[in-house]
This record gives C-alpha cells, sequence and structure tokens, in this order.
C-alpha cells in the first residue's frame, strides 16, 4: 500500500471520527432538558400506572363492550413502528440500495426501543400483570397471545442482534481512540462490548456473513410479528376485524408509520449532532421516496378494507362503515383527518420534490407518525361499539370509549419510555455506522483503525 | 380501597383451612358422612385431625374442600352429561328475576350481566320481545381458543367455565365473544359476606376478583348437587327449560314439568343464536310467539336508565 494511500485513509478516518464521536462526549442543555422532560413524563404515569394498579382497570375508559382501547391501540403501533428496522435495513438493504448506510442504524435503534415498549404497553393492559408468568406456565399454543409473545420476543432478540454486531468495528475504533475523551467506566464498557475486535479480514468476512443471514432471517420474522398482532383482532367473529387481508393490511401500515419515525429522528438527530454531511438532503429525498412508495401500497390496502364491506353492507358491517365514513359518526372526523393526514396528504406532498427536503419531509412524518397513532385506535376500538346483539341494561359509560386522564398519560409514559431508549442509544453509541462509511470512501478498513 | 378483603385474612380459621385441612381434605371428606351422623344440625363444631397429629374442635362450616380439589374437579365437569338450555321467548316477560337471582348467587354488580334479559325484534316491524341471553356454552366456543393461559376453557358436560385463579386479565376472551357474554372485573368487585374466608369455587366463581373475567356457569355448583341454575329456578313465568341432552329431557324452572328435549325443540321451531357464525350454541330458544305480554316500548333498563339512542337494538 502507498505511503499516500494510508494518508488519506487516516485523515478520512479523523474527520469521520471527529465527526461522529464528538458529539457522544458532550452533554449540551438541551440533551439534559429533553432526558429530563421525558424522565418527568415517565415518572407521572408511573405513579398513574401505581394508582391503576391498586384500583383496576375500572381507572381506565374501557369498559365490558369496549374492553381494549389505547393501551392496545398504543401496542399495534409500537410494533408498527418496530418494523422499520427490518423495512430499511433488510427490505432496501438486501435488494442492493446503498443510500441507507447512514440511517439504517437510526432504523434499528427506533426498531429496538419500539419492540420493547410494545411489551410495556401490553402489560399496561393486563387486568393480573402479577400473573404474568401464567404465561409461560400456563400457556397454550392455540391462543394467537402466545404466538405474538414468542414473535415479538424473537424480533426483539434478532433486533439486538443486528444493532451490536454491526457495531463491533466501531466500538473497536471508540476502545482505540478516545480512552482520553470518556469517563473510565464509559470506555470499560465499549472495550467489552467490543468483544476484541481487531478488524482482521477474517472477522470481517465472518461479521459480513453473519449480519447477512441476519438481515436474511428477520425479515420473516418481522412479517409474522406484525400478521400474528393482527391477527390477535382478525381471528375473531367480530364485524369489523374479519377481515383476510388484516396481515398485509398491518404490515404495509407499520411501513408507513416506520418511515415517518424515521424521517423525523433523521432530522433531529441530523440537526443535534451536526450530520449534515452524512445525512444529507439526498437521504431525505430517497426516504420521501421511499415513504410514498409504502404509502401507496398502504393506500390500495385501505381501499380494499373500506370498500369491499362498504359496498355489501352487511348488517354488522353497515354499522361500522358508517361510524367511520359519516361525518356525523361516532368515528367519522377520527377517520377522515387520519386518513387525509396521516396518508393521503403525506403520499400527495411526497410525489413533488421540493416537499422532500428535510424540514418538509419532518413535518410529513409528524403528521404520519401522529396519524398512524390514531389509525390504530380507529382500528381497535370501533369495531368492540358493535357487538352483534344489542348493548343493554349497562351505564351510558358502557355504550362508549373515550380514554381517562390516567390512560392518556400512562400512554404518554409508555410513548416516552420508547424514545427515550432511542435518545440513549444515539447518546451511547455511534449513531451512524462509521466502517460503513469509510468503506464506501474507499478507506481499507481490513486493519484495526 | 380502605375496605380491601384479602381472602389470604390470617385469621385461625384460615389457618385451620390452610393446614388442617387442605392436606387432610380427602380425609375429611370422607369422614364427612360419618361426622355429619354424630353431629346434630345446632352444633358448630366437629373434631378434626391436623397436618401434625393433634385433634381439634373446629367450625363445622370449614369443612370444605381445599382449592386445588375443587379446581381438579370443576375443571372436570360431571361425567355424561351434555346440559342444554331452552328458553321459550313467547313467556319472557321481562321480570328479571334471573338476573337478580344471578348476579346474588354470583355476587355481581347490576351492572355486570351473566344473564340479560334484551329488548330485540328480530327485523324492522316484526315486534319487540324480550330475550334472556346467558352464555351460549358453545361446543365450538371461540373465547376458550384465544385464552393464552387455558383459564377458561370447556369441560366434559358442554359447560364453559372460567377460572379466576389463572386468568391474566387480558380480555382476549371478551373481544373473541360474539354474543358479549362476559363481563370484567374493573375494579373490586362487590363482595359479600364470608367472601373473605371463603375458598374460590369455580363453578360459582365466587369470591369475583379484580382484574378477572367473569361469565355465566350454567349454575354448575347447582348441577353438582342437582338442582336448576338460579335464573331458571327463579323464573315466575316458565320462561326456562334446562336439561341434559344426553337423557333427552328438560325441566321447566317454574312448573318443574319435564319434557322430551327433541319434541320440545322440533314441535316449536327452535333455533340458536348467531348460528352462521359456526359456534353451536347450547341454548335454544323458541320463537316469540303469541307472546304472552304486552311490549312497553320505551322502558327504563335494569338499571333505572333509559337506553341511549342511536344504535342498532
Amino acid at each position: 500500500m502507498s505511503e499516500n494511500k494510508k494518508q488519506s485513509d487516516e485523515a478520512i478516518m479523523m474527520k469521520i471520527r471527529e465527526d461522529i464521536l464528538t458529539p457522544m462526549t458532550k452533554f449540551p442543555l438541551s440533551y439534559k432538558i429533553w432526558i429530563g422532560s421525558l424522565l418527568t413524563i415517565i415518572a407521572v404515569a408511573i405513579w398513574g400506572y401505581i394508582i391503576q394498579l391498586q384500583n383496576g382497570l375500572g381507572e381506565t375508559g374501557m369498559r365490558d363492550y369496549v374492553s381494549w382501547g389505547v393501551y392496545i391501540a398504543s401496542f399495534v403501533f409500537f410494533v408498527a413502528t418496530a418494523l422499520v428496522g427490518m423495512l430499511i435495513s433488510a427490505v432496501v438493504g438486501l435488494v442492493g440500495q446503498k443510500w441507507i448506510t447512514p440511517i439504517s442504524r437510526i432504523a434499528e435503534m427506533i426498531a429496538l426501543a419500539f419492540a420493547m415498549v410494545a411489551g410495556i404497553a401490553i402489560v399496561a393492559d393486563m387486568g393480573r400483570p402479577d400473573r404474568i408468568l401464567n404465561l409461560f406456565m400456563h400457556g397454550r399454543f392455540q391462543s394467537p397471545i402466545i404466538w405474538d409473545v414468542t414473535v415479538v420476543n424473537l424480533y426483539i432478540f434478532i433486533s439486538i442482534l443486528l444493532l451490536f454486531l454491526p457495531l463491533l468495528p466501531d466500538l473497536g475504533i471508540i476502545r482505540n481512540h478516545m480512552k482520553k475523551d470518556l469517563p473510565k467506566w464509559q470506555w470499560n464498557l465499549y472495550n467489552i462490548l467490543s468483544l476484541g475486535w481487531v478488524g482482521t479480514p477474517g472477522q470481517y468476512k465472518i461479521l459480513h456473513s453473519t449480519i447477512r443471514v441476519l438481515l436474511i432471517l428477520i425479515v420473516p420474522v418481522a412479517m409474522a410479528l406484525h400478521t400474528v398482532t393482527s391477527w390477535l383482532s382478525a381471528l375473531t367473529l367480530r364485524a369489523g376485524w374479519d377481515s383476510t387481508i388484516f396481515g398485509p393490511y398491518y404490515v404495509t401500515g407499520a411501513f408507513v408509520a416506520g418511515s415517518g419515525a424515521v424521517l423525523v429522528a433523521m432530522y433531529f438527530i441530523r440537526k443535534a449532532y451536526k450530520l449534515e454531511d452524512y445525512i444529507t438532503d439526498f437521504h431525505f429525498d430517497k426516504m420521501g421516496k421511499l415513504m410514498v412508495l409504502v404509502g401507496l401500497v398502504y393506500l390500495y390496502f385501505n381501499i380494499n378494507e373500506f370498500i369491499v364491506p362498504g359496498y355489501k353492507m352487511k348488517a354488522a358491517d353497515a354499522d361500522h362503515i358508517h361510524t367511520l365514513f359519516s361525518l356525523h359518526g361516532e368515528y367519522g372526523v377520527m377517520f377522515w383527518l387520519t386518513q387525509i393526514f396521516g396518508l393521503l396528504l403525506p403520499i400527495t406532498l411526497g410525489l413533488f420534490k421540493p416537499f422532500r427536503k428535510p424540514f418538509p419531509m419532518m413535518l410529513i412524518g409528524i403528521a404520519i407518525v401522529i396519524g398512524a397513532w390514531f389509525k390504530r385506535v380507529i382500528i381497535v376500538v370501533p369495531t368492540m361499539i358493535h357487538a352483534y346483539l344489542p348493548i343493554q341494561n349497562v351505564p351510558e359509560e358502557f355504550h362508549h370509549y373515550s380514554p381517562t386522564g390516567l390512560e392518556i398519560t400512562v400512554t404518554l409514559g409508555i410513548m416516552a419510555m420508547g424514545i427515550l431508549i432511542v435518545s440513549i442509544l444515539v447518546k451511547l453509541f455511534p449513531v451512524i455506522p462509521m466502517w460503513e462509511i469509510a468503506e464506501e470512501k474507499g478507506v481499507d478498513i481490513h486493519k484495526d483503525l | 380501597m380502605s375496605k380491601k378483603i384479602t381472602p389470604e385474612a390470617t385469621s385461625r380459621r384460615n389457618f385451620l383451612k390452610k393446614f388442617g385441612i387442605s392436606v387432610g381434605g380427602a380425609t375429611a371428606v370422607t369422614s364427612l358422612g360419618l361426622l355429619s351422623s354424630c353431629v346434630s344440625d345446632d352444633e358448630e363444631k366437629v373434631p378434626m385431625l391436623t397436618t401434625d397429629g393433634k385433634v381439634i374442635n373446629s367450625d363445622k362450616s370449614t369443612l370444605k374442600l381445599n382449592l386445588n380439589e375443587m379446581q381438579k374437579r370443576s375443571r372436570e365437569g360431571l361425567s355424561g352429561k351434555k346440559f342444554v338450555m331452552v328458553i321459550d321467548l313467547a313467556k319472557c316477560k321481562n321480570a328479571r328475576k334471573c338476573m337478580s337471582a344471578c348476579q346474588g348467587a354470583h355476587h355481581l354488580k347490576p351492572e355486570q350481566h351473566h344473564i340479560n334479559v334484551l329488548q330485540t325484534e328480530n327485523a324492522e316491524g316484526t315486534g319487540f320481545y324480550y330475550q334472556p341471553k346467558p352464555c351460549m356454552q358453545c361446543d365450538n366456543p371461540p373465547c376458550t381458543k384465544v385464552c393464552p393461559v387455558d383459564a377458561t376453557f370447556k369441560r366434559k358436560d358442554g359447560i364453559v367455565l372460567i377460572d379466576n385463579e389463572r386468568c391474566i386479565g387480558c380480555r382476549f376472551c371478551i373481544a373473541a365473544c360474539p354474543y358479549s357474554a362476559r363481563v370484567f372485573n374493573w375494579s373490586e368487585p362487590k363482595y359479600y359476606e364470608g367472601d373473605e374466608n371463603a375458598i374460590y369455587d369455580m363453578e360459582l366463581n365466587v369470591p369475583q376478583k379484580k382484574g378477572t373475567v367473569s361469565k355465566c356457569l350454567f349454575s354448575a355448583d347447582r348441577l353438582r348437587i342437582g338442582k336448576l341454575p338460579y335464573c331458571v329456578s327463579a323464573c315466575p313465568n316458565g320462561t326456562y327449560w334446562f336439561g341434559d341432552a344426553n337423557e333427552d329431557a328438560v325441566t321447566n324452572g317454574t312448573s318443574k314439568e319435564t319434557v322430551r328435549l327433541s319434541n320440545l325443540l322440533s314441535d316449536n321451531g327452535a333455533y340458536t343464536l348467531l348460528p352462521e357464525l359456526g359456534t353451536k350454541p347450547s341454548v335454544y330458544y323458541l320463537p316469540p310467539k303469541d307472546r304472552m305480554f304486552e311490549y312497553k316500548a320505551g322502558e327504563l333498563n335494569y338499571l333505572g336508565e333509559e337506553e341511549p339512542k342511536g344504535h342498532r337494538s
């Protein structure tokens, strides 16, 4: 290797290290305020949850007829958003798209964090969380809940590996270069986690093939995860859920939600860490196009999901459709706002290049994420209002569902926990895969960097 | 929250129940016949053997099976039986005695219905009638399939029970039931006197527990002692027939008349609710023909409230 090449490699690496590792060592006031507010929300939510534990789920707006509410809707939302890890790294990555490199780790972090809090949302919804071990002691495999518990844990496991293994070379870099810049415990942490990575060609070979196997593996697991989640509804006899396309309807909806979440995260991480050289307008443009693509597929499933029963108007379906379509229906306004701001507008605007700039993309991402959450409420709640038999001899509150303040607080707390996990992960680990960027820039990475 | 009653309260009675009777439960029960022959009704104390071999005198009321044995026999059910209910819609006058008897027996709150008398009509303009709706005790129950922990299950006599010692409160069974037959203990249940010391009886689902599901059990505890269900016995209008499909016989809860089940069903054109869903209910309805009552529109509901408008009935 020529001396020149070696020097230029060293210069490139120096810049990458400088750009990506420096923000990790700084804790500006804005970051502290951000973490502080998230912790405050979580603390209030824990207090709310303790009240719920003491007094029972009667503290929520749920009753015998609408017996699933925003907890379950949030669970579905978290699982949906978590699917983005699989979309970006596996689906887009495996077809050979190179532009995902600087955002793949952000996607993986979101995936891991949201898959973990999905589990918390389920526990918050349980009447007897103290008996959660019954799932393992008395688990019956006929129940889709057992399938869901199995695939959620499998997905979390693979997501951890998919986040951790590509981190190894980066951890090696930190171990080699950051000893004087980091507190002792933190350097020790990286030292242990780097598992003695030295970056021999053999190590890279194993790393590449392992990641590839995991990327292929996570596709069916992610599909199974969200399909099973959709089956929690679709396998019941209820009119609004009695749909054969619920699996793909959920999976494609998840891609939209996840794209929105990544757009928002990309924008703020780029801004906070000054990563404009790595996450460029080009990446927002590409993500915007991807969002339009998955949005169109989701729109197609939406049309199928609503036009087919809406045309036939079977008695039970008709009630459900009326609640959603008519602006006088109980969920009419929410339905149309969600469909317009959460899906139709993002797709339409995303078609035009000026809207695929970072700032408009971030705004569209926020609309998508909020819309995605409300869409899950629309999927879960209105169906339960329409039982086959009349709802009678029960108090007025049993006929409708509106979440209580406590329920919303706990939900916000779970969301804050997901965002907190992401915020800690991006501070603790390099948010851009340094070795992959270096490799793309032609640096010879097959040595201890 | 101040008057929370825990079944684990450590009274002396409970101590005896837990250790003296639980362990030696089987012995105590086999000797029950012997004991009851020498103890007259007004005597409260009976001699019993504790685990450490001492003979003590204890309240007769503590002579009960322990929880494990109760659970075991409740999960098995009664051999050779297939319980069915026939509801004659022409007879129901909305007396709601079934509802109150049921709520009393199962320690339910006024808004919790194991059986609910609905006001309904088959199609617009075909006339309203009252429709008592218990759990259908389906032969192909959608609720038991989805339970992740086998807390709700179908027994060999066809009754679908719920074990509130095992239920995790996920409410998947509530979502799965097309008949809205299940209720949930959203807050602290209604406790009756004695509930704090009672051993949980799955066949009665008493004491009720916060955070668990409850449902109609066809009064499995009454069936075990050869009696008709609470609702059936309480009806003043002869609406209910109850019996065993294997014997092909059902008895009217009011008149105590016993008839052939197959004749009753075929002579009257009986039907089941939502048969198209394939759940195979064990509850049959006789059509509301020649109704013996005047339907009063706009009646107050069971809670003395007007039913909210704007949804299907």
